[in-house]
């Protein structure tokens, strides 16, 4: 897995092909966004706003949401299991891993929904292959497109309906003829000598060149805004205090670099009111194969932090209370620890959905641990199901028509 | 014609020199095609940069590998694979045969297949050398569904009589040989039957057919009844009139215009020159229609830096391998290194290169660059000479103006919109 880059992930097979893509609607700026050149109609009262959080590298579900009390729990996983006592209790057998405090609270306050034992028929353990069936939504058949671009194809969206705050696209963002708009959020870091203001210079239009040199330019000027917003983030008094040194090196495996940054940026979207319904952030590094506990937790750590900040901040605006989370990644670990106090590629695993508008619980039935497939946990639910619901009760669309001929079946958990 | 025998160098090889532009401005246009395409001296370049023996696959040593032999292997396998991708980056730098090694990069676009899976160097180097020395598109199809790193990439070695595997059937004909739309999914599933029974040995790396995991039965393909292998169904698919003008198409997306499609008189010509891959391009960039595309490529990441380097008079053999690093990952944050394709598909082209995201990086790599570049008394103008571009645009002039070293000169040179597009 060291080898597979973060790109791969993001461009799984097919996707990079699209039509939409030839086109260059993946390029299209944040400037043009937040300067209201917006083509996308303006939220009507009922639709809500949706956050997909993609964890890279295959979340350790067992040990996210700990089957404390259960004996082949603590068999499988020996040193690497959680006692009762270190846990944050749901109810009498399962708790929330003890870094996850902000999302306890959120579920205190029933807007944490839990779905236990995600995943798809016939699993596959491949990184890439499987986040590519997450977010095309098609575990039979590779298809190019994901389930966000249909759903943009399908209600003749404009890019900036869905908008990824990260460097490359990712596929589930991309339909056949549009898709989403993406700049990374990483600031500006420009080489020594190099000044704003000669990207600046680089940034503006010139007459009689060719398009695509215009198009350059104009990456040179989305940089140029995404630096001016981030430096007002930074600045801001609401901002999460955890900007910086929270961030855990990159693994290899995909996924954004600061989750709270890109929260940040989403937060300042939705209270300028763009009309951009669908937001795409991850974070990479969850590969967890060898001393995973530690590093689980400053994971876990970053994903509770900014995902409870940024909730915590949607309470305070009308457009911030339609806003639902997701949280998923492309599978989960192995029951049995390996040898190197960590965990091999899993199955089924656990899917969080948060915010105002989320009917808190557990969802789906918790996978037995003696009861394994090949010693892995079979999924109880689809992901499919998951997604068709929100199609259906957050984007308000006939999620039959986005889930590549999959009929789903509607969760209570909105 | 001057600009347009530079549009030519920088489209059939990696990015002119100085001295090779100056040179072939000299020579005119279609010698400089035909110095291209069919080289009379011998590839100096080349010659000191030798394929490198990676030596076996260091999972061999091991029966029965432990995890901790396995991290050993792994970390083996990631040094051997940074190995290769430098000894190729740095060829591509240092050969004098740049229409050669442009095609062989070419190649591995159109046969994309990724370590990130095969995992072993050996296997790719295998298909590398598969890909650099065969010309012949039809030698090439047949050496290719024989290939243990694409056999293994497409799963062609779990694909059996009793439990077919349709991976490779679909991709030969989708994205190999015919293009999309010239098939059926029952064509699909009937190739893949056809071949079935490819086995890997890994010890090896080789391949052979076992007749027992074989499916032998009559199979039907684009309309023809008969007991389909490998090697008679690739003749088959070769043989479609849609194969020599899907390639003909897929070479004009490269080397012509990712955005425009292929104009028919080009395609023609080009078709008259299958399998003939060099002959293709050839026909390609003789045409009216080749030499009136400038402005509509955008640079891939990895012409990008090897037309830097190249230019600059730098290259990676020899660097201290953090410096290597570094400018590796910048390529791989710019979302293309050698062997590791993201998909089946190959690498995007045209304008999804250009994203905030990639703007920022590759100003960090043009600084890089600029810092280990020996060079002295820039300005705008020689700037423009040293890169080959005709003119800069009013903005960019203005933006080149606030330089106040050569260095930064260099970075914004490296980065500007004319240098990226081509």
């Amino acid at each position: 897995m060291d080898t597979v880059t973060r790109r791969k992930f993001l461009l799984a097979s097919g996707v990079t092909g699209g039509a939409a893509l030839a086109a260059g609607a993946g390029a299209m700026g944040l400037h043009a966004l937040l300067s209201g050149g917006s083509d996308a109609p303006v939220l009507a009262a009922d639709e809500g706003t949706l956050v997909i959080v993609t964890l890279y590298g295959g979340n350790d579900g067992l040990n996210t949401v700990v089957p404390f009390n259960d004996p082949a729990y603590h068999k499988a996983r020996s040193a690497m299991a959680y006692e009762a006592g270190q846990v944050l209790a749901l109810d009498e057998t399962l708790g929330l891993n003890r870094v996850l405090k902000g999302m306890h609270q959120l579920w205190q306050n029933k807007q944490l929904a839990i779905v236990r034992g995600v995943g798809y028929p016939k699993p596959d353990r491949s990184h890439f292959r499987s986040m590519d069936i997450w977010q095309t939504a098609s575990p039979e058949h590779p298809i190019g497109t994901g389930w966000i671009g249909r759903w943009l194809d399908g209600t003749k969206s404009p890019a900036e309906t869905a908008v990824s705050f990260e460097p490359v696209l990712s596929p589930l963002l991309v339909g056949e003829t549009t898709a989403g708009a993406c700049v990374d959020v990483g600031g500006l870091r420009l080489p020594d000598g190099i000044s704003p203001e000669m990207v600046s210079a680089f940034g503006q239009a010139s007459t009689d060149e060719p398009d695509m040199q215009a198009r350059v330019a104009g990456t040179y000027a989305d940089l140029i805004t995404v630096d001016g917003l981030i430096q007002e983030i930074n600045k801001s008094a609401t901002a999460s205090p955890t900007e910086t040194g929270t961030s855990v090196p990159a693994t290899g495996t995909g996924g954004g670099d600061s989750l709270t940054a890109q929260f940040d940026l989403i937060a300042r979207c939705i209270e300028a009111s763009v009309p951009t319904r669908v937001y795409s952030v991850s974070l990479g590094g969850f590969d967890t194969h060898a001393t995973e506990r530690p590093a689980h937790e400053r994971l876990l750590t970053q994903l509770d932090t900014a995902l409870s900040a940024f909730l915590t901040r949607m309470t305070k605006t009308d457009a911030g209370k339609r806003v639902v989370c997701l949280v998923y990644s492309e599978f989960g670990r192995r029951v049995e620890a390996n040898a190197s106090g960590g965990t091999d590629h899993g199955t089924a695993g656990p899917v969080f959905l948060a915010g105002p508008g989320v009917v808190g619980g557990l969802y789906g039935e918790q996978p037995s641990l003696t009861d394994l497939d090949d010693g892995d946990l079979k999924a109880t639910v689809d992901f499919r199901d998951i997604f068709g619901t929100i199609l259906s009760r957050v984007l308000k669309s006939d999620p039959d028509q986005f889930l590549a001929g999959y009929r789903s079946t509607s969760l209570p958990f909105i | 014609m001057a600009s347009d025998v530079a549009l030519l160098l920088r489209r059939v090889g990696f990015g002119p020199t100085q001295a090779e532009l100056a040179a072939a401005q000299r020579a005119g246009y279609a010698p400089t095609v035909q110095a291209l395409t069919a080289p009379s001296t011998p590839d100096v370049g080349a010659s000191a940069t030798p394929v490198p023996d990676v030596g076996s696959d260091p999972i061999n040593k091991y029966a029965n590998p432990t995890d901790s032999q396995r991290a050993v292997v792994s970390t083996e396998r990631e040094r051997q694979t940074r190995q290769i991708t430098t000894w190729w980056l740095d060829r591509m730098t240092v050969a004098d045969h740049q229409a050669l090694e442009k095609m062989v990069f070419f190649w591995h676009g159109h046969w994309a297949t990724s370590i990130g899976k095969v995992i072993r160097p050996q296997l790719m180097m295998i298909q590398h050398r598969t890909l650099r020395g065969t010309n012949d598109f039809s030698t090439l199809a047949h050496r290719m569904v024989r290939d243990p790193a694409l056999i293994y990439w497409l799963d062609g070695q779990l694909n059996s009589r009793s439990a077919p595997n349709e991976n490779l059937g679909r991709e030969l004909m989708e994205l190999f040989l015919l293009g999309i739309g010239n098939y059926t999914e029952q064509d699909v599933k009937e190739a893949g039957r056809a071949l079935t029974g490819w086995i890997i040995n890994y010890t090896e790396a080789t391949t052979h057919l076992a007749p027992a995991q074989h499916d032998d039965k009559p199979k039907t393909v684009l309309g023809t009844r008969k007991n389909f292998d490998a090697d008679s169904l690739v003749d088959h698919l070769l043989g479609q009139e849609v194969c020599p003008e899907f390639i003909a198409a897929r070479l004009w997306y490269r080397y012509g215009s990712s955005s425009g499609a292929i104009p028919a008189d080009v395609q023609t010509a080009m078709v008259a020159a299958f399998p003939d891959a060099m002959a293709m391009l050839r026909a390609m960039v003789g045409t009216e229609a080749f030499q009136a595309t400038a402005g509509q490529m955008v640079k891939q990441p990895v012409e990008w830096l090897v037309g830097a380097m190249r230019q600059l008079g730098l290259r990676l053999g020899g660097m201290p391998t953090e410096t290597v690093d570094l400018i590796l990952y910048g390529l791989n944050r710019l979302g293309q290194v050698p062997f590791s394709p993201p998909s089946v598909g190959g690498w995007p082209a045209g304008t999804l290169w250009l994203t905030a995201g990639t703007a920022q990086v590759r100003l960090a790599t043009a600084g890089r660059l600029a810092g280990l570049a020996p060079v002295t008394g820039l300005t705008a103008e020689s700037l423009a000479s040293l890169l080959g571009i005709p003119a800069w645009s009013n903005r960019t002039y203005a933006g080149l103006k606030l330089a106040t070293t050569p260095k930064q000169l260099l970075t914004l040179g490296l980065v500007s919109p004319e240098y990226l597009v081509t």
